[in-house]
């Protein structure tokens, strides 16, 4: 545990080494603002048209989660497909190709450690990363009443999401000492999650239940809406724990006979 | 002290080092030659845990690197061939990192930081980035990081490469200074270097080892440079000469 944190302690400064993780957090904290805006003024312009309606019904129903919260936290998973691959891309590959992959494992310290390590550095960067984006919520806390509840669910959601895509995201880097193979073949993997059950769509039996059950957004859309369900945390949870563990084996693959 | 055991390493068709066994005694430093692609720095991976052999195996201090992996390793200093530095990080930053990596207890930290930048003239640079340091510094850098556990083993490959005469003059002081009661293998093809330092050289040529002996039971008034090159071409000619008859014969040549 401890080597771990060591290995976790530099992984997580080496972000700030490089002007990568500014530029990500950038790109992800400017997107969401323009969704949260765009969406916020969206609901506005509804809300005065049904206003002048006179319909208290139809007012009834609008509401501020699913109209704009919901929405920006999909298309922020959208947007994490892409960052997440930008960020894990140089977890192992980078290491392989300059040496320092020499260092690591002829250190006294098992491979599971320095997966763990870096993983720890790769999910705390993404946490803090949409813990910053939870400035949008907190703006309409501030000038609105919406559902506290509802929406800690959805960033709990992308949360997980994103903790997901980091484990795939070490996974692929551990493959190969080419970063940019590692973010593309990731890249790949996390759209597949997200369309994987297309063709299941229309049929039925156990092949289509099982594709739907492998599909990521049907997971994620259940917490945006609210619900959190110990099947979809499960979810997430299996997804973390086989990503890592082949991301163990492949890092001690370079150890077998 | 350590000992390599029947060492074979093939990759796919290709075997890069073939049933290789040679023995580094406590406190002595080992010269480990050979022509390019010899099987040099494959070897030196293989001791230091990095990769696995095909066959045989390696003992640290008596610990066996494969099945004791964690054990031995904890024993080993290592400077790969190209130093191991994360070109962003400051030199102490980079340090401390590895110290903490080899377990070196919390409170030792300063002290080993302080005597490694010390010893292997960094005092007046621990603030400076890893990737803007001359190549020389880097390998400064590279062996204050196998040095900073204090191990009792230590496995440089080719710790005087890139260096200018000054620098490599002081480099060669610096592993003669070390050695003390460490076990010290370097790999070079510098061959001064190997009778200027060395106890025991161990010569290797396309895999196996044509060469095991200490210096000063080496024939008198050959050279170095003779018996190396014998051994290598002795080896081209016939695979199965053994590292007796190699030396027989260059001393026969010469006396």
């Amino acid at each position: 545990m401890k080597n771990s944190l060591t290995i976790a302690g530099k992984e997580l400064a080496g972000y700030f080494l490089q002007p990568v993780a500014y530029v990500v957090m950038t790109v992800f904290l400017l997107l969401g603002g323009f969704f949260f805006f765009a969406l916020l003024r969206y609901f506005e312009v509804t809300l005065t048209a049904y206003s002048a309606m006179q319909n208290p019904e139809v007012l009834q129903r609008l509401n501020l989660n699913e109209r704009v919260i919901e929405p920006m936290l999909h298309n922020l998973a959208i947007v994490l497909v892409i960052l997440v691959p930008a960020i894990t891309m140089r977890s192992f590959a980078e290491e392989k190709r300059t040496g320092t992959y020499e260092l690591l494992l002829t250190a006294p310290i098992r491979t599971g450690e320095i997966v763990a390590g870096k993983f720890i550095a790769a999910a705390a960067f993404m946490l803090i990363m949409i813990g910053l984006a939870g400035m949008f919520p907190l703006i309409l806390v501030a000038f609105g009443n919406p559902e506290v509840g509802v929406m800690f669910s959805g960033y709990l959601g992308l949360a997980f999401l994103a903790v997901s895509f980091v484990a795939i995201g070490l996974f692929t880097s551990s493959l190969t000492q080419n970063q940019i193979i590692a973010a593309i073949s990731c890249f790949g993997l996390l759209l597949l999650l997200f369309v994987i059950s297309w063709p299941a769509q229309a049929g039925g039996g156990s092949l289509a239940d099982l594709v739907r059950y492998l599909s990521l957004p049907e997971h994620f859309a259940q917490m945006v809406t609210g619900i959190i369900d110990t099947r979809d945390i499960v979810y997430f949870l299996s997804l973390i724990f086989v990503a890592l563990f082949l991301t163990q084996r492949s890092v001690e693959s370079a150890r077998w006979r | 002290m350590i000992e390599v055991k029947n060492l074979t390493k093939a990759y796919g068709n290709f075997v890069a080092v073939k049933d290789v066994s040679f023995k580094a005694e406590n406190g002595s430093i080992l010269g480990f030659l050979g022509p390019n692609g010899a099987g040099k720095t494959t070897t030196m991976r293989i001791i230091t845990g990095y990769m696995p052999a095909t066959a045989g195996t390696v003992l640290i201090d008596g610990l066996d690197i494969f099945s004791q992996s964690l054990e031995a390793r904890r024993k080993i200093g290592y400077l790969p061939e190209s130093p191991p530095l994360y070109p962003d990080m400051r030199v102490e930053a980079y340090l401390r990192f590895v110290a903490k990596l080899r377990g070196v207890p919390r409170a030792k930290i300063e002290s080993a930081l302080e005597h490694v930048l010390e010893v292997c003239g960094l005092a007046d640079m621990p603030h400076r980035i890893c990737g803007q340091l001359s190549k020389g510094y880097r390998q400064r850098v590279g062996l204050a990081q196998a040095l900073i556990h204090d191990p009792p083993v230590l496995v440089l490959d080719e710790p005087t490469i890139g260096l200018d005469p000054r620098q490599i003059h002081e480099i060669r002081g610096l592993i003669h200074h070390l050695a003390g009661n460490r076990t010290v293998v370097l790999s070079t093809h510098i061959l001064p270097e190997v009778s200027q330092i060395c106890d025991k050289v161990v010569i290797i040529a396309d895999g196996q080892v044509v060469l095991e002996e200490y210096l000063k039971k080496l024939p008198a008034g050959t050279s170095l440079e003779d018996i190396f090159l014998n051994a290598i071409t002795k080896e081209r000619h016939d695979d199965a000469a053994s590292a007796e008859e190699t030396l027989e014969e260059v001393g026969a040549g010469h006396t």
